[in-house]
């Protein structure tokens, strides 16, 4: 098993009466709430708590892309990422990813990339979304019906200019380059692994399947709800007749751990109810802007999660969504096991875990993220022994003698 | 009103046309909501002319969208279709995205179309005028930003019957909109503006001008900017009409359009 600890980096100061005063955290919230002196000590924190997860033995830590909004205040990861490669060794940097159809040319992905890759020393796990519509179409401002055209040509340009060794010509129908010259280039050849995070096309599969990349499912809905789609995603995987390697997928998890499931309530209740009432309060006018999914997506009936269930938040307890396991919370064993059965169940080398959560006090997150390292997380490392738990396809490529840093990691 | 389908070459894309009436050819080309259920400005405009409407490729039974991405690619099929219906001289009119056609043709076309009849246009911007997104609109707050009189437009706009609630229609018309307003958004979003205002001067069609005085979607302030850029043009400003103005006064439109032509 691989576990990447994530990072949303969320804006923690949404007034309580947030949900009455905005219709939405994305999109068209004024950025007058946005505090930059505030921000700065918030980036700071969020980074150190990235750091943290490293020391503390995760395989991993992730960002992501977000646009315009009070969820996730990353519009570039890669800068992120980029401070993350001189304070950390080891861990995998996962940026998850960047939405290439919105670069322009998208070129500078293969280029801002390769340069994360080099500053690790080859551990980049490069992701490639299409973006959410509220940051692709809304906040960017991309055409919803082209965009899955462009992003499928920007994938092709990224992948050609990484493979050349020498300029080439690219004459697309978004993008026109006469020489397309990619300096530098990744460590990790042909590329670093690649995740695709997804929500259920059949279009999507197929697209990791031809490309050998891992199949991510970011929801904050659980695994009960993520394994129909999961299974939708392992019947493909037995008809293109390809092996089940659970590292072709991964899934992202909200996860709260105490030292009694009691206590967990205690400490994390309030932060799990700013998460799913603050940070997911989307308008759905935002969340699918016809033509951004395909008919042949909508036909098999998967929506947005956030025009789905936003609208049952706000009644949710802490037993509803510990029962239903939207999110996965209690002591070490109770959260071990459930983490067992979501592995298991939806079949997946990768997990995303959520440890901060919407506006949690940096200790909390710290005690949280402590207690998941040293008493669940060695637990499930053996899950998947026929895989000897590591499938160098879907893996960083770290080359073996880097340059110490001046800076050591804390 | 009949419908039936024709085949563009080469592409051999169907295209459905409904046609209704008798009379002089009028070509209509509908904006980005498609037909009405019992459309009443089209009843309006048959019952003195023949109306020959043709649905854009994403808009029922019409295929072929993934072809026309740009402006120029809608302009140019839209030509393409005036052509293989083999009018007589039709008066162009076109509502909304439909106007917005409409006008690039006569502009890119300017020999081929002497008759134009504009209804509420979308195609400029304004920027202390904006248009309102239509796109992040949700289907219950559309009556309201389409009809002045929004009683009227609830019943108009939900003739064709149907329940939210129930989740196989629900899809069904999830995809209708993501089929249409995918279409549409080609020439729509994020902004409705295509660069139409650097070629309107070369429309030389005798051109009518029609607004809804109370247009909550496209003010009737763009009405003033079409008529000035175009050589030809009467503006008609319709009292107690929204943005369907032909569907909200289908007698007043018909009437400025037989008073013009």
């Amino acid at each position: 098993m691989k576990f990447t600890w994530f990072h949303l980096m969320p804006w923690p100061h949404m007034p309580d009466d947030f949900r009455q005063k905005h219709r939405s955290v994305w999109v068209d919230l004024p950025n007058r709430m946005y505090e930059p002196e505030l921000g700065h000590g918030i980036y700071h924190r969020y980074l150190d708590q990235l750091e943290y997860a490293e020391s503390v033995g995760f395989d991993g830590i992730g960002v992501n892309e977000h646009h315009a909004n009070a969820y996730g205040l990353m519009p570039s990861p890669n800068i992120m990422a980029a401070t993350l490669t001189r304070r950390t060794s080891k861990a995998a940097l996962v940026v998850l990813g960047n939405s290439i159809a919105l670069y322009n040319p998208p070129l500078r992905v293969a280029e801002e990339f390769a340069m994360l890759d080099v500053l690790s020393g080859g551990r980049l796990v490069a992701g490639f979304p299409v973006g959410t519509s509220m940051d692709t179409n809304y906040a960017y401002g991309t055409i919803p019906a082209l965009t899955r055209e462009k992003y499928a040509e920007a994938h092709e340009l990224i992948r050609r200019a990484w493979a050349a060794d020498e300029p080439f010509a690219f004459n697309g129908r978004y993008t026109k380059l006469r020489y397309v010259n990619c300096w530098p280039k990744p460590i990790q050849r042909p590329a670093p692994p690649i995740f695709i995070p997804g929500g259920g096309s059949v279009e999507t599969y197929d697209f990791c399947l031809d490309n050998t990349y891992s199949y991510s499912y970011l929801s904050y809905t659980g695994y009960l709800r993520a394994k129909l789609l999961m299974e939708g995603y392992w019947k493909r995987v037995a008809e293109r007749k390809v092996d089940e390697s659970p590292y072709r997928a991964g899934f992202a998890q909200v996860i709260c751990v105490a030292d009694s499931d009691a206590e967990a309530e205690r400490l994390y209740g309030p932060h799990v109810s700013y998460f799913y009432n603050r940070c997911l309060h989307v308008y759905p006018g935002f969340a699918d802007a016809p033509g951004y999914r395909t008919v042949k997506t909508i036909q098999t009936g998967a929506l947005s999660q956030f025009t789905q269930s936003g609208r049952d938040y706000p009644s949710m307890t802490w037993k509803d969504l510990t029962e239903n396991r939207y999110i996965v919370a209690g002591s070490p064993e109770t959260v071990r096991q459930q983490m067992e059965e979501m592995i298991k169940s939806l079949r997946v080398g990768n997990i995303f875990c959520l440890l901060h959560i919407g506006d949690m006090p940096d200790d909390k997150v710290r005690h949280s993220t402590k207690l998941f390292a040293e008493k669940v997380m060695p637990h499930l490392r053996n899950l998947w022994p026929e895989w000897n738990n590591h499938d160098d396809r879907f893996w960083i490529h770290p080359m073996a003698e880097r340059v110490p840093m001046k800076v050591a990691a804390e | 009103m009949k419908s039936r389908l024709i085949k563009l070459k080469p592409s051999g894309a169907r295209i459905e046309v409904a046609e209704a009436g008798k009379g002089r050819d009028l070509l209509f080309l509908h904006g980005a909501g498609g037909h009405l259920p019992n459309d009443p400005l089209l009843a309006a405009l048959a019952s003195k002319y023949r109306v020959v409407a043709p649905l854009l490729p994403g808009y029922g039974r019409s295929e072929g969208e993934d072809g026309l991405r740009d402006m120029l690619d809608v302009t140019l099929h839209a030509l393409d279709v005036m052509e293989a219906l083999d009018l007589k001289k039709p008066i162009v009119v076109g509502h909304s995205m439909g106007g917005m056609i409409a006008a690039e043709m006569a502009a890119v076309a300017r020999t081929e179309i002497a008759r134009l009849c504009l209804l509420a246009p979308a195609g400029l911007w304004l920027d202390d005028r904006p248009v309102v997104d239509i796109f992040s609109k949700l289907p219950y707050e559309l009556p309201a930003l389409l009809f002045h009189d929004v009683e009227v437009g609830k019943k108009l706009m939900t003739a064709g019957g149907g329940n939210m609630d129930d989740p196989e229609f629900l899809k069904q018309f999830l995809v209708m909109n993501a089929r249409r307003l995918g279409m549409a958004g080609k020439i729509l979003f994020p902004i409705p503006d295509r660069g139409l205002a650097q070629r309107l001067y070369r429309i030389a069609a005798k051109t009518l001008i029609v607004w809804g005085k109370e247009d909550g979607l496209i003010p009737a302030v763009y009405g003033d900017a079409f008529r000035t850029a175009i050589p030809k043009a009467k503006l008609v400003k319709i009292a107690k009409a929204g943005h369907a103005v032909g569907q909200e006064k289908p007698d007043a439109v018909l009437k400025a359009i037989r008073e013009f032509f």
